[in-house]
């Protein structure tokens, strides 16, 4: 990866003393050849050479402790997950080759549709080939010229680019600001259509939304809600439907966006939805129709990892036990985290710079301990994140090695 | 269905946006309001000009006083919240220029832009 881009001073010639078009991108070129010209290991090209287990791989030839991989409950690995994608493979073959509304939907996708169905107890269930196209499809496809949609401003790229994608006017409001998200709902022309665009849990600091009076602040203000429970499903709430079950506010949110590719442990997306108008969401979603559908063995797999999942609450104790624990423990250390309580599965370690957020990830790494190197502008407030997320798969032991890694890379770095 | 349907709209919304834009209208009436709207702006951004960058109508954000988008994003904040009125991001895609967001904003703060 980082060969194709080390060639800043390498410009493309064109007629009539056309820009290349790649110019644009020479600062950031830069950037990375300043970082690696260090000698640090480039953090975005690690390759896993064999994945052992939820919690394990090989990397670099060394047997590494995975802390980065938003795999919240460990079901890649399961063993009923995966006879259920080897039947699928065997039956239905490698892919669909279609899109859901022509020949793209098999008996597997119905059947993936019903899980998540009977999972969050809504009437209606739209499974997406990636989170990002859910978000992308329905943000963009229900929000429409004229109308105003109200977000947070540290939403995930996929939000943002559903706004993008679509004509309706885009209001963001500062984190998990209650007055400020309520001042610009009073303040949108009245008539106008309302939607209002949460996330359960932010995924760059971990920290939970206050979705209790978010909802209400939206509900009185005429706006539908649509709640991303991206990395809180299976694990936060009694029956792991997220942050809007855990504060008691699901029957409220109208729309709910979630994702295959964290705690279920495949790719896919989905949207959930009680609206006695929704199927028609199917004919008019551009990222949902023009696009090929999940292969067979992937809604299989889904569809078996949702409903394990409904019966998860051991793991989701357990995991809960590893993200307090590792919390506590980093914050003793003397580590700066995004929250001063753990409020989900992922806990950031807020870095000084770059450079010594680079040097610590290839610390860890050489200790045997991968985690996500995260920053701007993916950050909030240009911050650089050692991003951790916990799994139900990880023992107690494990987070006592994490623990130990932490310690002895960051006084070799002199971030503690 | 729509599955013949150009995806082309989207892609031509800002610059259609920039077309219609009624900053000339009623010009005698905003040129009164102007003058004060220009003053209270100029209150407000004195704590992100921390470069002390002196400001005409053609001062630009992004370059004269290098906002990044977290400057941005609290300065119009702060002018949401001191004229009661919305700055949607299609709308602040528009505005480059200081002359800009007072013309913006006084046609906004009258009701006009709602």
């Amino acid at each position: 990866m980082s060969e194709g881009v080390s060639q800043a001073d390498q410009e493309q010639e064109l007629s009539g003393n056309s820009p290349d078009l790649f110019s644009k991108f020479d600062p950031l070129i830069q950037q990375r050849e300043d970082l690696l010209s260090t000698g640090v290991t480039d953090p975005f090209g690690l390759v896993m050479e064999k994945v052992l287990s939820p919690t394990r791989a090989i990397c670099n030839g060394r047997d590494t402790i995975l802390l980065g991989t938003y795999n919240y409950m460990g079901m890649t690995f399961d063993p009923d997950v995966i006879a259920a994608g080897k039947d699928a493979l065997d039956n239905y073959g490698s892919g669909t080759t279609g899109s859901r509304v022509l020949n793209g939907t098999y008996q597997g996708h119905k059947e993936c549709e019903e899980a998540l169905k009977e999972f969050y107890g809504m009437d209606h269930a739209m499974v997406f080939s990636t989170g990002y196209q859910a978000n992308l499809g329905i943000i963009s496809t229900m929000a429409g010229k004229g109308d105003y949609i109200v977000l947070d401003i540290d939403s995930h790229a996929s939000i943002w680019d559903g706004c993008a994608l679509g004509n309706a006017e885009v209001v963001p409001f500062k984190h998990n600001d209650i007055d400020a998200l309520e001042k610009r709902l009073k303040r949108i022309p009245a008539g106008a259509g309302k939607l209002v665009v949460l996330e359960g849990v932010y995924s760059m600091l971990g920290d939970v939304a206050p979705l209790k009076d978010m909802v209400r602040v939206a509900k009185e203000n005429g706006a539908m809600v649509l709640v991303d429970e991206a990395h809180s499903m299976g694990f936060i709430g009694e029956h792991g439907r997220g942050v809007a079950e855990a504060q008691g506010v699901i029957d409220q949110v109208d729309f709910i966006i979630g994702t295959f590719s964290k705690s279920v442990g495949t790719v896919g997306g989905f949207c959930v939805s009680n609206h006695p108008k929704f199927e028609v969401l199917r004919l008019v979603c551009r990222p949902y129709v023009f696009t090929a559908s999940l292969p067979p063995s992937v809604v299989a797999t889904a569809a078996t990892s949702v409903r394990k999942l409904m019966q998860a609450g051991d793991k989701r104790a357990h995991l809960w036990e590893n993200s307090r624990t590792l919390h506590s423990k980093l914050k003793g250390l003397g580590f700066t985290l995004g929250t001063d309580e753990p409020q989900s599965a992922i806990i950031a370690v807020i870095m000084p710079d770059l450079e010594r957020g680079a040097a610590m990830w290839e610390a860890l790494l050489h200790e045997g301990l991968y985690v996500n190197l995260a920053r701007p502008p993916a950050t909030p407030a240009g911050m650089t994140l050692l991003r951790c997320s916990l799994c139900a798969e990880h023992s107690a032991e494990q987070v006592e090695t994490i623990v130990g890694m932490f310690e002895r890379a960051g006084k070799a770095v002199g971030i503690i | 269905m729509p599955l013949d349907k150009a995806p082309c709209e989207p892609l031509f919304r800002l610059i259609r946006m920039a077309e219609a834009s009624p900053l000339q209208d009623s010009i005698g009436k905003i040129r009164m309001d102007r003058a004060e709207t220009d003053a209270r702006i100029r209150t407000l951004i004195e704590p992100f000009n921390k470069k002390g960058v002196a400001i005409g109508d053609d001062t630009t954000f992004a370059n004269d006083l290098e906002f990044d988008s977290l400057t941005v994003m609290d300065f119009v904040a702060a002018i949401e919240d001191e004229f009661d009125i919305i700055i949607s991001m299609n709308q602040q895609a528009e505005i480059e220029n200081y002359g800009q967001l007072v013309d913006a904003v006084t046609r906004l703060a009258d009701g006009a832009g709602a």
